[in-house]
């Protein structure tokens, strides 16, 4: 056994450890990824914003450059319109020296003329410091140039000029340029470079710029050439040079001009403006503005100028003043998207690092769950394991104690003894509860679905009680509703041990009064409680009677007054009236559900009413001393309501203290199959025998709750049962049949008076008697006169003699059985010979194993014998073999064998291997039966092989029954057999056939 | 002897039997099993009971005897020894051999010894009591008397 244990506690941790195992697999993710998955996400939204902030500030770039291109476009085009609108005015000046200083003779225009033209008309050419012209003077004309104008050709420098080719000195020169007046402009080197080339090309040529004299205003120098006759529509080269009159020139103020252009437009400010002279395009020369002026170098755009020099090449360049504002927008829209992402990565995070804790949380969970389940499991079967142990050495005791109270013994010794075997069976008693509790517990306990008798159950159960009852002086009575059929299907056994817990409680507790245990349909009581309505609205007084007697089973009073004879007499009106049938009806429908109310009263100590609400939890007595004065564990309570719990029913209790206690539960049963129940009848009915069917009764109590209860026991065995209040009644009624009896009305054939209604009205029963004498004379057989009582003294039973009273007293508790002896043996009618009784008990065995060819295997010849016996008893035709293996030969397909029955421990080879073996033969067999013929129809026919096997076995307990199962076998029976066990099992494989020739 | 004596007596003894203990309800049940058809059921089994145990106890006393002790050999023994008692209804060796278990599980061989010895003399004892029942019922036979119902 120890090791068993030790074993099955290795599976326990064993299969703890696989559960453990397989649910660490399942994982969110490994936990120490998720650092390096926040870090890679907000690395990505790093790199995300970053793309989104280029986007956006190269798109504010291009903006900028855009409009920058513009703004820079714009001036160009601006400057260059301006320059042209002012060379157009040169232009029109030199047209005008063309025409009144050549064509006209004498030259219209002199010094003075052009001077003051040149500054009134100077408004239309602003950006002009002045301007001058000088006339073409070919080297030979030179002395009559000089000679006409009265002074000599100068150079640039003020001397003289020495002998050129050609001079081009000025001749009119504005006010502002005076001082240039008389120069020869060829005596530079670039201004006579400019000359040429403006008189071959016949368009406005410029200088490099250079710093004006007046303003030091960057400046370039416009020559414009003045032609004496009007040019062909192409003129060549030397055409134009012959034409050429003269020179008009003027300094242009290119950074005036700027400026002013410039101020003009918005945002002037913006942007840094610079003009270049890019002639020569290694060594650009600044026209406008600061070379070196620091401004945002990056964007720039340059713009090509047209002065209208092809030989010149001028442009513009325009830069930002100040560095590109930090874009904010794109700023704050990457630094929002980060955050954005940022924030969105770190919620994804933490909910992966909560799922994950989560997740850890739940197996730790889970792991402790299996090891506290595993250590309930554990405690269980070390509970029961315990139990089981304390058991057997139990069993040793025990049985040396019976042995030791065989031997010899001094009256102390043996009263030691005794003591000491009452004590053990005690503990017995209460290791087998504590087994129970844990097996419900634990969820092993199976409830059996057979049908039973209830009233019997009860009976047996008053039985158990009648002795101490009687010792105590209280009243112990049962009521059966007639509605509650007779057989119900359910788990006798743990109804009895409900019902034997309750009354054992009650009449422990009880010292006076009754304990009553009533049964009825849950229906009913409906129907009575509705009828109390009615009777409490009807104004009906309850419970206490004129004489302060109560109206209970017997006069005292009781916790519930639901058995008061007030509420009862509605129970048994029902019974009485169409209740019945409409009850039978219900038989029929689909509903197999019998729900019974079940009733215990006592009129004991009662529950203190703070005790009252752990009165179910296990070891818990209501008190402390109740203990001490009436011994137990309290676990009885908590396992009734666990039973009546799986027998889906309810339990519940009205207490009072001092005066009783209530309890009641519900349970369902299934209602019996209507064909069985007459197989049944015949097997497990309480064998009542039918003689006095049809026999009438009077019975003289006072109390109608005891009369009710005297009546249902009278009435199951079909005698019929009439009901007065008092002798004297009983003693009229006879008076006037003693005068007329009437032909067609029997007299009764026994009346039945209660001790205290006799106690009460002896002189009303001396009548009886004296009439009774009376009735000797007439044909009829005397009614007899019975007694019931709970307890009787000598001296009263002689009395009760006296007054006619037959010699047998029925002593209460009654119980079928009790009083069908009782009312035989004063009737005198012939008593059953006993074995007759066990022929007809076992005729549903014979039935069912008449004829059936059984295999019994057992090593031990005596118990071979037994079994043999027993089995041929029944009808079966039974072969003995000793061993496992011959066991194993015999059933050799194909066989004859219906049915085997197999002991477990066997030498050589045990019960539980032998099956094993027969169930692989079978296995076999079959396989190749069902190849062998496929395509036959016999072989659907056929049933595959499959032999009953049933083990014996001394142990009854459920372990074994598992292990019997596990190894193929399909069921147990007990060893030496039991009948009701035997039947149990065996009815599962034989169908019952009717035994034509049984005797019944 | 006359046979209402031999009844009387018989009565006797079967009350002894069972108040005493030595008897219990399946050796009843065993009696219900004979009928016409089989006469001498219950002389056949308990004959079958006093050989097998017979040889039983010589196996268990010669196992004991051993130097070194097979206790599962003896518990064995007991066991089969336990079984066919209680088949018969011997109440009182029954007992005697589940205590007899207990010293074997415990290996305790002079609680072995005790108890061999106990179980000996209520063997012995259920024997002699069997015996002259059986002897009584053939002398109230023979004497052409009915064997009383048991009650």
């Amino acid at each position: 056994m120890g090791q068993k244990t030790q074993q099955s506690h290795h599976m326990v941790a064993v299969t703890v450890n696989e559960q453990l195992g397989t649910k660490r697999k399942y994982k969110f993710f490994p936990r120490a990824w998720l650092p390096k998955i926040l870090a890679l996400w907000i690395v990505l939204v790093l790199f995300g914003s970053r793309t989104i902030y280029t986007r956006l500030d190269a798109v504010t770039k291009e903006r900028r450059k855009e409009i920058l291109v513009s703004m820079c476009d714009q001036r160009a085009r601006m400057l260059q319109d301006q320059f042209s609108v002012s060379v157009n005015h040169v232009h029109a000046l030199a047209i005008l020296i063309s025409t009144f200083h050549y064509l006209k003779n004498p030259s219209a225009i002199d010094q003075n003329t052009f001077a003051e033209y040149a500054d009134r008309t100077g408004f239309e050419r602003p950006l002009f410091n002045g301007v001058a012209y000088a006339q073409k003077v070919v080297n030979s004309g030179r002395e009559e140039f000089e000679r006409q104008h009265g002074w000599i050709i100068r150079t640039m420098k003020g001397e003289p000029s020495p002998i050129r080719d050609e001079y081009a000195p000025v001749i009119f020169s504005q006010d502002t340029v005076s001082y240039i007046g008389s120069l020869d402009m060829m005596s530079g080197e670039e201004d006579r470079e400019n000359i040429l080339r403006a008189r071959n090309t016949g368009k406005a040529v410029l200088t490099s710029p250079f710093r004006l004299l007046g303003s030091h205003h960057l400046g370039v120098v416009l020559t414009i050439p003045v032609y004496r006759t009007e040019l062909s529509p192409n003129p060549t080269k030397e055409e134009r040079i012959q034409a050429t009159a003269g020179y008009l020139g003027g300094a242009f103020d290119v950074e005036s001009l700027v400026e002013n252009l410039l101020s003009q437009l918005a945002g002037h400010q913006a942007i840094v403006v610079n003009v270049y002279d890019v002639t020569n395009s290694s060594d650009p020369l600044i026209m406008y503005g600061n070379q070196y002026e620091v401004g945002d170098m990056a964007p720039e755009h340059v713009s090509r100028l047209d002065f209208g020099d092809p030989y010149r090449k001028h442009e513009m360049m325009c830069r930002y003043l100040q560095k590109a504002p930090t874009p904010w927008s794109a700023l704050t829209t990457a630094m929002l998207a980060f955050v954005v992402g940022f924030l969105v990565g770190y919620i994804i995070y933490s909910a992966a690092i909560h799922i994950v804790k989560v997740e850890d949380d739940f197996h730790q969970m889970q792991e402790l769950k299996v090891r506290a389940e595993a250590a309930d499991v554990a405690k269980s079967q070390f509970l029961a394991t315990v139990s089981h142990e304390i058991r057997t050495p139990m069993n040793g005791i025990l049985g040396m104690l019976a042995l030791l109270l065989d031997t010899d013994l001094s009256a102390t010794q043996k009263d030691y003894a005794q003591t000491a075997e009452a004590c053990g069976r005690a503990l017995v008693k209460i290791i087998n509860e504590v087994l129970d509790r844990a097996k419900i517990e634990a969820g092993k306990l199976v409830l059996e679905t057979v049908p039973f008798n209830l009233r019997s159950i009860l009976d047996d159960v008053v039985s158990l009680f009648s002795e101490k009852s009687r010792r105590k002086g209280i009243e112990l009575a049962v009521f059966v509703s007639d509605n509650v059929p007779e057989f119900v299907m359910g788990d006798p056994g743990r109804f009895r041990q409900v019902i034997t817990n309750l009354v054992g409680n009650s009449v422990k507790f009880t010292e006076q009064g009754h304990v009553f245990v009533k049964v009825h349909l849950v229906e009913q009581a409906k129907a009575v409680v509705d009828a109390k309505m009615i009777n409490c609205m009807n104004g009906e007084s309850e419970g206490v009677l004129g004489d302060h007697q109560f109206q209970t089973l017997s006069g005292y009073e009781a916790a519930d007054n639901q058995n008061n004879w007030h509420t009862f007499k509605h129970l048994i009106a029902d019974e009485a009236t169409g209740y019945h049938d409409s009850s039978k009806v219900k038989t029929d429908d689909a509903s197999q559900k019998v729900s019974l109310s079940v009733c215990v009263e006592d009129t004991g100590i009662g529950i203190a009413l703070h005790a009252q609400d752990r009165i179910f939890t296990p070891f818990m007595q209501a008190d402390s001393s109740t203990s001490r004065n009436y011994g137990g564990t309290g676990i009885g309570l908590s396992i009734s309501k666990c039973l009546v719990e799986l027998m889906g029913g309810q339990i519940n209790f009205i207490s009072r203290p001092k005066i009783g206690s209530t309890f009641s539960f519900t349970v369902d049963f299934r209602r019996c199959e209507k064909y069985a129940v007459s197989d049944l009848k015949k097997s497990i009915s309480d064998d009542l025998p039918s003689a006095f069917k049809g026999f009438k009764s009077i019975l003289v109590d006072a109390k109608p709750v005891r009369a009710a209860v005297t009546r249902y026991h009278l009435k199951r065995l079909g005698i019929q049962v009439e009901i007065v209040n008092s002798i004297r009644i009983v003693a009229d009624l006879f008076r006037k049949n003693g005068s007329i009896i009437p032909l067609n009305e029997r007299l009764p054939d026994m009346i039945l008076v209660e001790k205290d209604s006799w106690m009460s009205d002896e002189d009303g029963c001396s009548g009886l008697q004296l009439l009774n004498r009376k009735q000797n004379g007439h044909t009829y057989k005397e009614p007899k006169m019975i007694l019931l009582a709970t307890n009787i003294s000598n001296g009263e039973f002689d009395k009760a003699k006296a007054a006619g009273f037959a010699d047998t007293v029925i002593v209460k508790p009654l119980r079928a059985s009790m009083v069908v002896a009782c009312l035989q043996q004063v009737l005198g009618l012939g008593k059953k010979i006993p074995g007759k009784d066990m022929c007809k008990g076992s005729t549903f065995l014979r039935g069912l194993l008449d004829g059936k060819k059984i295999l019994v295997v057992d090593d031990n010849i005596v118990n071979r014998r037994v079994a043999a016996g027993a089995l041929k008893k029944f009808g079966a035709i039974v072969e003995c073999v000793e061993s496992g293996k011959a066991a194993i030969k015999k059933l050799e397909l194909p066989h004859s064998f219906d049915a085997c029955f197999m002991d477990i421990q066997m030498p050589e080879m045990d019960g539980f291997e032998a099956t094993r073996l027969i169930r692989d033969m079978e296995k076999n067999a079959n396989e190749q039966w069902n190849v062998g013929c496929v395509n036959n129809d016999e072989a659907t026919k056929r049933r595959a092989w499959h032999l009953p096997i049933l083990a014996m076995t001394a142990d009854v307990i459920h372990a074994t029954l598992d292990k019997c199962l596990e190894s193929g076998m399909d069921g147990y029976v007990s060893k030496p057999f039991e009948e009701e066990n035997l039947y149990r099992e065996v009815s599962t494989f034989f169908e019952s056939k009717p035994l034509p020739d049984s005797v019944v | 002897m006359e046979v209402a004596q031999l009844q009387k007596r018989f009565l006797e003894l079967i009350s002894t039997v069972y108040q005493e203990g030595f008897l219990d309800d399946q050796f009843v049940q065993l009696q219900k099993l004979q009928d016409e058809s089989n006469p001498d059921f219950v002389v056949e089994v308990v004959s079958l009971f006093f050989e097998d145990s017979e040889k039983l106890l010589n196996n268990v006393a010669t196992a004991l005897q051993q130097p070194i002790v097979d206790f599962k050999q003896v518990d064995a023994y007991v066991h089969q020894f336990k079984g066919s008692s209680s088949s018969i209804g011997a109440q009182r060796v029954k007992n005697a051999c589940g205590a007899f278990r207990n010293f074997c599980e415990e290996k305790n061989l002079d609680g072995c010894l005790k108890c061999l010895q106990h179980v000996k003399n209520e063997y012995a004892l259920v024997k002699s009591k069997l015996e002259y029942l059986f002897m009584l019922e053939q002398q109230i036979v023979a004497a052409g008397g009915m064997i009383p119902v048991i009650p």
